[in-house]
């Protein structure tokens, strides 16, 4: 049993940290859908920009300024890309909107390639984070343990501010129902932008973590992260934040386990098996609200 | 409507049909001169060779999404997983006996020990051998795609809007990691290249003593006939059903339409079409690999269809042209580190490798944003309609209208 474990430990780690770094992408996804009913696509492609953005201005800045600048930019970011790409879109189909999210991703991703020539960009080492560390027989990073920590510490505080505050009071009026609580007073435009701020925000830190692990960034390495973030944004129930981040930490130790297991090929189409289960068996998720046509 | 407007409009279509089959027979010389008679060696023409031919495959291959996006309103992304069925099915039918060896080397010579193209070939001659062996390997590509597609349509057709969406485009992942096992890679080479298949190259006729290249005419042919037989499928009664699911799918439902059976039958014969041009691709490119085969190319399909009006099958067509020769051949000058006007350079500096991505990519964002309706909106181009136009313009303005209400 004990070599079991400690043969298999690594794995483990590894899950649950890229779990907790998906979880922080995901819960991205899961607030922009429960708001706009928009699979943001170009949310992945924001998370590479973070990782770029570090890349850049660890060149020429001190690593904590630069940590600051990586938070900022990308939300910034993700404000303009909301105010560009989807406010004029607001009262068009559903399909046009979800159009423009592909459209920004490709654009982001092409931007990338052009500024980083495609080569894969070395991420800095964040002196803390990249600390090697001894649990029971792995050795890790440190990224791996405050992963999961912080992840939990964040969530616990997002879902506070969506419970108690009067910000959080608005996103949930908005995302139950859009017009009547425009009716109600409440300014749509500025809810929905924070809810952009807040997603970034979360993008930013994961991509700090994501990138200290994985060491090197090229435009399409938000992509997958993406993708399987927002599988276990629709695994969790869309809309639902502590839905998503335990989709997301599903998602991240299944994978490793079957990398574990030598399987590495199908590491990523298990998220996707997982994805149509689930759309199958229960498509609101675990913890969705059932939604009902109206004619 | 009836009786008068048809009386009226009949010679119209006429000549319009008339000047249509003109300009695809025109269209057809010049392909053929362009492969035979101009200069192979000149860039230019080898840039417009290259052009036409991925045009017409990605042509092919937008009318087919165009069939599922915007005809049947299934927002389906699996279109990438279903060409690289195509494109495989075709590679492993096409590869000589001789070369499999070489092609497989890391599995034992595969498990495939014949190609089509060659058994034909011992009967009909090398030439006769080629073409029509690439023929049955595409009509095989589309089937082997149309049968996944009836298989992921079972489960995936019960969803809706976006869901469907992201269903089909992880089964497009699944399919890409099941073409990379290894445990495959007997038929399907693993991670490796297939290659030395029959491509484009090798169609060609012998007539006389002189050997006519066939290898630009021949992706144009497939895409004619396969986007002839997705324009009179779209105009029968299942093409009506078709819009009346697009359109609601809960009115078509009360009206007697069978939601599930045509879902299905847009969805198979969508991704029929999608392996064919998967089949096609992999002629163009004379290797094919599982890799590329990601999510962004459905993408940018997706994007072609956008940028020629969803539901529209001639503005798929032109859109994929315009988008082909557009980021090969037209913006490449943005990627070479300046212009040349009037025989002086400029050198400017942030034209390098690249740029030409990125205003590719701001110019979709604008079409997208701003003209949302792509070129043709959901109308069709056609001889027919321009002649009524022309003539209306002239007689009788206000009848317009009346007719394009009909």
């Amino acid at each position: 049993m004990s070599a079991w474990i400690s043969a298999n430990l690594p794995y483990l780690l590894a899950g649950i940290s890229v779990g907790g770094q998906y979880a922080l992408i995901a819960i991205g996804y899961t607030m922009v859908y429960g708001i706009l009913r928009l699979i943001n696509f170009a949310h992945g492609d924001v998370f590479m920009v973070a990782g770029l953005i570090m890349v850049y201005a660890t060149a020429s800045l001190p690593i904590y300024i630069s940590v600051i600048l990586v938070v900022v930019a990308t939300v910034l970011l993700g404000v303009v890309i909301e105010k560009v790409a989807y406010k004029p879109l607001r009262s068009a189909p559903r399909m046009s909107v979800m159009i423009s999210a592909i459209g920004v991703s490709y654009l982001l991703q092409n931007c990338a390639l052009y500024f980083t020539g495609g080569l894969p960009q070395v991420y800095p080492n964040i002196p803390f984070l990249s600390k090697v560390v001894q649990v029971g027989p792995a050795t890790t990073k440190m990224v791996t343990i405050v992963t999961p920590i912080l992840t939990l510490v964040l969530v616990f505080a997002l879902v506070a501010l969506i419970k108690y505050t009067k910000v959080g009071m608005a996103m949930r009026a908005v995302s139950r129902d859009f017009e009547t609580s425009e009716l109600m007073g409440i300014k749509i435009n500025n809810v929905i932008s924070m809810t952009f701020v807040i997603g970034c925000f979360l993008a930013a830190v994961g991509s700090l973590l994501y990138f200290t692990n994985y060491n090197s960034v090229i435009p399409t390495s938000g992509a997958m992260p993406g993708l399987k973030a927002f599988v276990a944004a629709v695994f969790g129930g869309i809309g639902s934040v502590p839905g998503a981040v335990i989709g997301a930490f599903i998602i991240g130790i299944c994978e490793n386990i079957i990398k574990g297991l030598g399987w590495t090929v199908f590491s990523d189409a298990f998220t996707f098996v997982l994805l149509i289960v689930i759309l199958l068996v229960k498509p609101t998720g675990i913890f969705g609200e059932k939604a009902t046509d109206k004619v | 409507m009836g009786k008068k407007l048809t009386a009226r409009k009949a010679p119209e279509q006429k000549i319009g049909s008339l000047v249509a089959i003109l300009c695809i027979i025109a269209l057809y010389i010049f392909l053929f001169c362009l492969d035979n008679v101009l200069p192979a060696s000149n860039g230019n023409v080898q840039m417009l060779i290259t052009v036409l031919k991925k045009g017409a495959i990605y042509a092919l291959v937008c009318v087919s999404m165009n069939l599922l996006n915007g005809f049947t309103g299934l927002f389906s992304l699996g279109q990438a997983g279903f060409m690289l069925i195509g494109a495989y099915a075709y590679a492993i039918f096409a590869i000589p006996a001789d070369q499999h060896s070489a092609v497989y080397q890391y599995f034992d010579g595969g498990a495939i020990q014949f190609s089509i193209p060659e058994v034909l070939g011992n009967v009909l001659g090398k030439n006769g051998g080629a073409f029509l062996g690439a023929l049955i390997c595409i009509i095989i590509a589309g089937c082997v795609a149309a049968i996944f597609a009836a298989l992921i349509g079972i489960p995936v057709l019960r969803l809706k809007s976006d869901y469907l969406a992201i269903a089909t485009l992880g089964f497009a992942e699944i399919i890409r990691a099941v073409f990379q096992w290894n445990g495959l890679g007997k038929i399907t080479n693993g991670s490796n290249l297939l290659r030395k298949y029959t491509n484009f190259n090798d169609i060609q006729i012998q007539v006389g003593g002189t050997i006519f290249k066939l290898g630009t005419i021949f992706p144009f042919f497939i895409a004619t006939l396969s986007i002839l037989i997705i324009v009179l499928l779209v105009t029968s009664s299942y093409g009506r059903a078709f819009k009346s699911i697009r359109d609601d799918e809960v009115a078509a439902e009360a009206m007697g339409v069978n939601l599930f059976k045509h879902k299905m039958l847009s969805f198979v014969i969508s991704s029929f079409f999608a392996g064919v041009g998967g089949a096609l691709l992999a002629m163009f490119q004379t290797t094919v690999q599982a890799a590329p085969f990601r999510s962004s190319m459905t993408y940018e399909i997706l994007l072609m269809v956008v940028i020629g009006g969803i539901g529209s099958i001639t503005g798929s067509v032109i859109a994929s042209f315009l988008y082909i020769s557009a980021s090969e051949w037209w913006l490449r000058f943005l990627d070479s580190g300046g212009v040349t006007l009037f025989h002086t350079h400029f050198n400017i500096p942030f034209f390098r490798d690249g740029f030409r991505k990125v205003v590719f990519s701001v110019v979709i964002m604008v079409i997208v944003l701003f003209f949302s309706r792509g070129i043709m909106g959901d109308k069709e181009l056609s001889f027919a309609g321009m002649i009524r136009r022309l003539r209306g313009k002239k007689a009788v303005p206000a009848a317009e209208g009346e007719e394009d209400a009909q």
